[in-house]
């Protein structure tokens, strides 16, 4: 396997803490049961939790979408016993909240031009790292990165990035939820899925090592099952499932991510615990 | 940080289409602003609307992307030569070594607002030519510019409403430290849309009159739109003394409200000290601030205190949002090659709209434009959801304290 471009300072991350729900994936748990082969996948919708650490009024203001993002991120960073209030933050995400969206375009098609306070300020693109830092007390960096189907990649590459130049921990959280009629029927997608990666500096913490090793052209790594593979090529933010099936194995060994035309990410896994 | 060499820029908003018509305005303190008059907007209130960008045309290769915030990328693109200086830059280090980032809040929703009114009344649907992803998502302005310059390297858009743009000269850097790639374009693009005209009207956030940063009667933004670019680069050896340099960045969370900043301005005061801290620079050290500036009571008082907290009331500053309008997604960037500007044509820019400054904001507010030699400046961009981000920008010959 070929690279085109390799980075000149180490890129490596030692995962953490893993958030995932998506349809039929409740937690990390469950998930890595499925992807280690120790359980079937049951076909099921995804079921989104209504995020705990945000008071009832806020939590009301939240569309489905951002109650994806906060609820995934934090399985991460509970999984790793760490404070949310320190890190930095990636949000990836192919769209925005399509439902909201929806709402607004709706709305100004119409007569009557009014739009709720509450949809204008949900309608931007970092609502879910607004609502984060809100809900965490986290006044670190947060940025909103979105390149379509590539989003994946794009989070992927910003967070090592954030991380080689801070040598901080950062959470990245990739989130892609279906837009409602007729918006679906442009940009379909079967269902949500989050996953998140509490990614730290390799000194500063346990846990396998993640390397980003470059770009390259070869093809992306498929899943042999047919459901998760559906899952990974139908919806932007389950790009990375071949990396998470690695990690629920305990298995080293690269993968490739989709990201953009000719430029995929190749990672690295090593140093898994037994 | 490592400093680099902003090699080329263009800005092209309602006070000019390129820079020569900007710097004239600027160096005026002329507003570009003009009663609203877009689409079938009915509010009453002032916008920075750039002259026809409806009747920009693009290459028949990229026709898939032809929606207003599309049109104003290119536009923004054939000035002060910077498509040619991208495709050398492309030429130079190799396609898939640059890379292309940049700001939006909205994209080209204007596009799906249009289409939602054409829906088939039967079935609901969008007209069948309209293009999801060459216009509505969030990456198209990227993915747009990307093909446009030839570039084959990483692209993605960071959309944190009004720091976007900044925010993606920080990313930028640090993209090209891992040395993944040689250079990148970056900058902003946001273009009038009912979505953030009405929106920010049910916040009751747009004023009724041309907008008037730090002005003690200031009662909200005009929207305003605008494509911004920069050429980053590794600098080289030898520069001219006059080059431009970015040199600090500084990124924070208010982790305090969706919508409004936190009253003490202490997300702004992180960003800040951030911005100078990886420049290496005091605040003694800087002689302008690019202040948000938006004309909101709420955001320049809390700006104004967190500029007062760190710099106390000597350290000139100013917003040229009484010139341009906010334009959100763009503001970062535009402001950005403003502050490119301010070091080559040795001029502080005014503040269009501002009668009187607010005596409860003890900042050194410059309201009309004025020489100065500056070595070393600094920009803010706030934006909703409390994502905030400073830059420091330097002088080559004047780069080191």
């Amino acid at each position: 396997m070929s690279l085109s471009a390799t980075p000149t300072i180490p890129l490596a991350a030692r995962i953490a803490g893993i958030g995932l729900i998506g349809p039929g994936l409740d937690d990390w748990t469950a998930a890595r049961a499925v992807l280690a082969g120790e359980a079937a996948l049951e076909p099921a919708t995804t079921r989104i939790p209504a995020p705990d650490l945000l008071p009832p009024a806020e939590r009301r203001r939240l569309g489905a979408v951002v109650k994806l993002a906060i609820s995934v991120g934090l399985q991460a960073v509970r999984n790793a016993e760490a404070d949310a209030a320190q890190l930095a933050t990636v949000f990836a995400s192919s769209g925005g909240d399509g439902a909201n969206c929806h709402a607004i375009c709706e709305t100004l098609a119409g007569e009557d031009r009014l739009i709720s306070p509450t949809r204008f300020h949900n309608s931007v693109n970092n609502a879910a790292s607004g609502y984060w830092g809100i809900a965490t007390r986290a006044m670190a960096a947060s940025t909103t990165v979105s390149a379509f189907d590539g989003s994946t990649g794009a989070g992927l590459l910003e967070s090592f990035a954030l991380l080689a130049d801070g040598n901080e921990p950062v959470l990245l959280v990739i989130y892609d939820h279906p837009y409602p009629a007729p918006l679906a029927a442009t940009r379909p997608m079967p269902d949500a899925f989050g996953m998140a990666l509490l990614l730290v500096p390799p000194a500063q913490g346990e846990g396998p090592l993640l390397t980003l090793s470059g770009f390259t052209d070869a093809a992306p790594d498929t899943l042999a099952d047919p459901a998760l593979e559906a899952m990974r090529r139908e919806i932007p933010a389950a790009r990375a499932l071949p990396l998470l099936g690695r990690l629920a194995r305990g298995e080293a060994g690269t993968v490739v991510i989709d990201y953009l035309d000719r430029l995929g990410l190749q990672l690295a896994l090593t140093e898994l615990a037994a | 940080m490592t400093p680099l060499f902003l090699s080329h820029y263009t800005a092209t908003s309602c006070i000019g289409t390129g820079l020569a018509a900007t710097r004239a305005m600027l160096a005026a303190g002329r507003s570009g602003l003009g009663h609203c008059d877009f689409e079938t907007v009915t509010l009453d209130t002032w916008i920075g609307r750039v002259p026809a960008v409806e009747d920009v045309e693009l290459p028949p290769a990229l026709a898939r992307y032809r929606a207003r915030n599309n049109q104003l990328a290119w536009l923004g693109l054939q000035q002060d030569g910077f498509i040619n200086a991208a495709h050398a830059a492309v030429a130079r280090y190799g396609a898939q070594r640059v890379a292309v980032i940049l700001g939006t809040s909205t994209s080209a929703i204007l596009e799906t607002e249009i289409a939602y009114r054409r829906r088939d009344p039967a079935t609901g649907a969008l007209p069948a030519e309209f293009d999801y992803r060459g216009t509505h998502n969030i990456h198209s302005v990227s993915e747009f510019v990307r093909a446009a310059i030839g570039a084959q390297g990483p692209a993605w858009v960071v959309s944190t409403a009004c720091s976007s743009s900044a925010k993606v000269f920080a990313a930028a850097a640090r993209l090209i430290a891992t040395g993944l790639v040689d250079a990148a374009v970056v900058g902003g693009v946001d273009s009038l849309c009912l979505t953030t005209l009405y929106g920010f009207n049910s916040l009751e956030l747009v004023a009724a009159t041309p907008c008037r940063p730090y002005d003690p009667t200031r009662n909200g933004i005009s929207i305003g739109e605008a494509a911004a670019y920069a050429l980053l680069e590794r600098a080289p050896a030898e520069l001219p003394d006059d080059a431009v340099l970015l040199t600090g960045t500084g990124e924070s969370s208010d982790a305090h409200h969706m919508s409004s900043p936190h009253p003490q301005g202490l997300g702004a005061r992180l960003a800040m000290e951030g911005a100078l801290r990886t420049a290496g620079l005091a605040p003694a050290d800087i002689g302008y601030i690019n202040l948000h500036g938006t004309g909101t009571p709420a955001n320049d008082a809390a700006e104004g205190l967190a500029v007062n907290t760190l710099f106390g009331s000597g350290t000139p500053a100013s917003s040229t949002k009484g010139a341009t309008g906010h334009t959100l997604g763009a503001a970062g960037g535009l402001e950005a090659v403003f502050c490119a500007l301010a070091f080559t044509d040795g001029l502080i820019p005014g503040s269009p709209g501002t009668d009187t400054v607010d005596p409860a904001i003890a900042i050194h507010y410059e309201r009309t434009p004025r020489r100065a030699a500056l070595h070393h400046v600094l920009t803010n961009s706030l934006g909703f959801g409390g994502t905030n981000c400073s830059l420091v920008f330097s002088r080559a010959g004047g780069a080191s304290r």
